[in-house]
């Protein structure tokens, strides 16, 4: 691989070149893994489906169809071609509302993911980078979060907060937190001791530069990791919120509000409960699937063997 | 005919990247209670062989060889149990790092009566009284206490002692050294080599010493390997290697002995490749 | 070890006061005035309400309601329900069971199955069932249990007809509540099909509670195990020329079941949260659905003590698992 490398005339490699190398590696060690690289498609087939949902889907997800309530797939008896995985219990199409669903899901990821992270960074960088008190506080903080069940500590929140779509990604960002901040401190630590911050502290980088620009860059591969396992999780919580009638409120063709408002027809219209379950497990495990290729690829002790 | 008798051997490890090849159609050969020492810087394969002797490479390891006996029987094709009749009974081997060696789970007794229960049918007792024989016979101080020591509470050298007590309980006829004082202080060094040569001669078995170290083939060894990258560079008593060494190779490593240095600057294996670079 | 035991326990002092500080903020915090939640829909006068603010201590300072709250705590007192007007702790003892029993056979199963499957697929790293095996936990750790829970029951309950969809016992059964735990006092019962009616209820809920924790049980054996094999105590082991059973049973398994033992204490936590979801599906009277209930009809006294208790267990548990840890990894033993 490194022979195919452009060099600098001072026979060093241009730092364009170091990351494009980094990336073929991290692209050859991702790769190897065949179930992180259809978790990859998958997702970004998900994403597609979400950014183009207006355009493909073929209803309005919240309109109801007075004649068509509870119709099965199109392929059972008594199906209408025109909805394709059939309606729910007030006409509303199926297919569209899951087409829908997974613009909620990939936000609710996203946010989540995004609040969780900026929030752990900066607690775990100043948590490992002031030490002393200042850790020994905010690292008791992050125990307490730790000790609830993460659902029923959301569950909380959300009680306090009052349901909906936002506060439930507000209640899940926060109970995520920990783990980030827990990370960082702990490769904040293991870098700090490192002579290259040495050397930048000699060379009068301020402790912000220290932080965020020397520091922080040599700790994300246990991040992404991370990132990723938490996206998926909150896409699961953020359902399972919606399930308990404290996320997304109806209309909102949220999958785990589908779920919801589809219990009682369990016994009679089994398309109701089967799709955003599935449409769930699908992303979840999509994201999981990638997840584990990510750290095959980022972690370099499994790396050489 | 040789008790140990290898030709021909090569290793190939399956990587992410390709297949690499550890050891490159080695010959080797070792009689009844000869010492024979297989020299090398690490990465040489010398390990790799004589685990592949062993059973003991994974299962990423592709073992080919012309001949791979002992006593006339052959170590290649064996089946599981007829291989544990030989291995750890007949042929035992210790390893490099002896406290990542030894089980951190279990006491050192345990990990020695297990070899004297199972391989050798004895008794809870039995086992008992015969490991804390071994141990004194290894010299392990306190041996009654240290049996129900755990590894991580004895020094390198002493679970060292451990190693080569267990390596003896079967009385073998031939033991295996993978650098045995590698990982160890200098000054205990000198008497695990001592230990083990003693060993050797009050037990009659055989011995091959892996080793980087031209020290200690000096003071030990009948007979040299000399290996480098996988392949045999050459072989020889221990008396003509050291007055005449044949190989360039085998010249870098002897001069590259501090006593050998002349000048004052000790001289490095590398100096050899660019010796042979110039040719 | 006792060192160990005891700096374990200091440990602990701070991360329980932090527990209580939110359980006790979490009624101030609470969108909606506790006084007049508690009055109820008809609404009250302001002397009531000045009365009952009193009665409840939200008129004297912040801290001196803390040091109030924590003394009650002390005193075994968590407060009255707003709905049944029972002390909360009175109802917490008496649903307990219903979970414990729900949680630990959900552990056990996927304990006995996580543990196996994680061991076989290492040693037979790359076959047929190693990737099987491991394509089905990543789906299992992937799964939204709620919806694997209605999906059994659709399945088990409505198709077959196999099972019951809600409850602990048929109806039609009745004993005296001897250790709380359904299987057990339908045994002691002596009441003809009442063991396999309670077992019938439990077999569903404990499989989906059971998922989760199967799944991560069943990598990280799995990872531990590859880990442990790679180590040269293992390769001694076999220079040794033991059996490969015992190889592996003995000397790999004693070693790679250190991390595992920890992870499966730390599924405790995660058993809490699936309990809300799956008592919710199963209409299983444990603390996840009186949890759930409790905040849906507001009742904060409830939810607060809930909260605290269940917080409490969790590390108790997580405690105990330290301390097992301690107790099989000899290197922190004989510290």
């Amino acid at each position: 691989m490194s022979d195919a490398i452009a060099k600098t005339p001072e026979g060093k490699l241009s730092d364009a070149a170091i990351r494009r190398r980094m990336l073929t590696e991290f692209w050859f060690y991702f790769s190897q893994n065949k179930g992180a690289v259809v978790g990859l498609v998958v997702f970004i087939l998900m994403v597609i489906i979400a950014l183009t949902a207006t355009l493909i889907a073929p209803h309005d997800p919240t309109m109801q169809y007075r004649d068509a309530l509870l119709l099965p797939p199109v392929w059972q008896e008594g199906g209408r071609a025109e909805f394709l995985l059939g309606t729910d219990p007030v006409g509303r199409d199926m297919l569209s509302r899951l087409i829908y669903g997974s613009q909620y899901s990939l936000f609710i990821g996203i946010v989540v993911v995004s609040i969780a992270l900026v929030g752990g960074i900066v607690i775990g960088l100043i948590a490992g980078f002031f030490g002393g008190w200042i850790d020994m506080v905010i690292m008791r903080v992050m125990d307490i979060i730790l000790a609830f069940p993460s659902l029923l500590l959301a569950l909380v929140l959300v009680a306090i907060l009052g349901p909906g779509l936002t506060n439930a990604m507000i209640a899940i960002a926060i109970v995520y937190q920990p783990h980030f901040a827990r990370l960082t401190r702990a490769a904040v630590m293991g870098e700090q001791k490192r002579d290259y911050v040495s050397a930048a502290r000699v060379a009068g980088a301020g402790n912000l530069r220290l932080m965020f620009r020397t520091i922080l860059p040599n700790c994300l591969a246990p991040l992404i990791v991370q990132a990723t396992l938490s996206f998926s999780s909150a896409v699961l919580d953020a359902a399972a919120l919606g399930f308990l009638g404290m996320g997304a409120q109806p209309p909102a063709a949220e999958w785990g509000t589908m779920l919801a408002e589809a219990r009682e027809f369990i016994q009679r219209a089994w398309w109701v409960v089967t799709f955003p379950g599935l449409a769930i497990l699908i992303s979840v495990l999509a994201i999981n699937l990638m997840g584990d290729g990510l750290r095959d690829a980022l972690d370099p002790k499994l790396k050489r063997s | 005919m040789a008790m140990l008798n290898i030709r021909n051997l090569t290793v190939r490890f399956a990587t992410a990247t390709g297949s690499f090849t550890a050891v490159d159609g080695i010959d080797v050969h070792v009689d009844s209670r000869e010492v024979l020492a297989i020299v090398g810087e690490s990465g040489s394969g010398k390990s790799v062989s004589m685990l592949a002797v062993m059973g003991l490479l994974p299962d990423t390891a592709t073992i080919t060889a012309d001949e791979m006996t002992y006593d006339g029987r052959d170590l290649l094709h064996l089946s599981g149990p007829e291989r544990r009749k030989l291995i750890g009974r007949e042929i035992t081997m210790i390893f490099q790092e002896p406290i990542a060696s030894l089980n951190p789970s279990f006491t050192v007794g345990f990990q020695i009566e297990e070899v004297l229960r199972i391989n050798l049918g004895m008794t809870k007792a039995q086992a008992r009284a015969r490991a804390l024989e071994l141990f004194k016979a290894v010299g392990i101080p306190a041996p009654e206490e240290k049996l129900n020591a755990y590894p991580h509470q004895m020094s390198g050298g002493q679970c060292q002692r451990v190693m080569i007590a267990m390596a003896i309980a079967s009385k073998p006829r031939l033991l295996i050294a993978d650098e045995p004082t590698t990982a160890l202080d200098v000054t205990i060094q000198k008497q695990i080599l001592d230990l083990l040569m003693d060993l050797q001669e009050e037990y009659g078995m055989a011995l091959i010493l892996i080793t980087h170290d031209m020290g200690v083939v000096a003071e030990t060894a009948d007979r040299v390997v000399v290996q480098y990258k996988g392949k045999k560079m050459e072989e020889a008593d221990v008396l003509s290697l050291f007055e005449a060494p044949q190989h360039p190779y085998t010249r870098a490593l002897l001069s590259a002995l501090p006593e050998n240095a002349t000048g004052d600057r000790l001289p490095t294996v590398s100096d050899f490749f660019q010796s042979e670079a110039a040719r | 070890m006792f060192r160990f035991i005891l700096s374990k326990l200091l440990y602990l002092i701070p991360t329980f006061l932090g527990i209580t500080i939110i359980a006790f903020s979490f009624p101030r915090l609470l969108a909606g005035d506790p006084v007049l939640l508690m009055a109820g829909e008809r609404g009250v006068t302001p002397e009531r309400h000045a009365e009952l603010s009193a009665q409840l201590g939200f008129d004297r300072s912040l801290p001196v309601q803390y040091l109030e709250f924590l003394g009650r705590l002390l005193h075994g007192d968590f407060g009255n329900s707003l709905v049944t007007k029972k002390p909360v702790l009175t109802e917490f003892l008496a649903l307990f069971p219903a979970t414990l029993e729900l949680g630990f056979v959900a552990i056990v199963i996927a304990t006995l199955i996580g543990v196996p499957v994680g061991v076989l697929a290492a040693i037979k790293r790359g076959s047929w069932f190693d990737q099987i095996s491991m394509t089905s936990a990543l789906v299992g750790f992937s799964m939204p249990i709620f919806w694997w829970g209605l999906l059994l029951i659709i399945f088990f309950s409505g198709f077959l007809g196999w099972t019951p969809v809600s409850g602990r016992i048929s109806l039609m059964y009745y004993f005296p509540n001897v250790t709380g735990f359904m299987l057990i006092d339908s045994l002691l019962s002596g009441q003809k099909g009442a063991f396999a009616s309670a077992l019938s209820h439990l077999i569903l809920p404990s499989v989906v509670l059971a998922t989760i924790p199967l799944a991560v049980i069943a990598r990280q054996t799995r990872s531990a195990m590859l880990e442990v094999m790679g180590e040269d105590y293992v390769r001694t082991a076999r220079a040794k020329g033991m059996p490969q059973r015992r190889v592996i049973g003995v000397h790999a398994l004693r070693n790679a079941m250190i991390p595992v033992i920890t992870t499966i204490g730390l599924q405790i936590g995660v058993l809490m949260a699936g309990a809300i979801l799956t008592e919710t599906i199963f209409s299983w009277p444990g603390i996840g659905k009186w949890m759930i209930d409790s905040i849906s009809r507001r009742d904060y006294p409830v939810v607060q003590s809930g909260l605290l208790l269940t917080a409490a267990m969790v590390m108790i548990v997580n405690l105990l698992v330290d301390l097992t840890y301690g107790l099989i990894n000899p290197r922190i033993r004989n510290k």
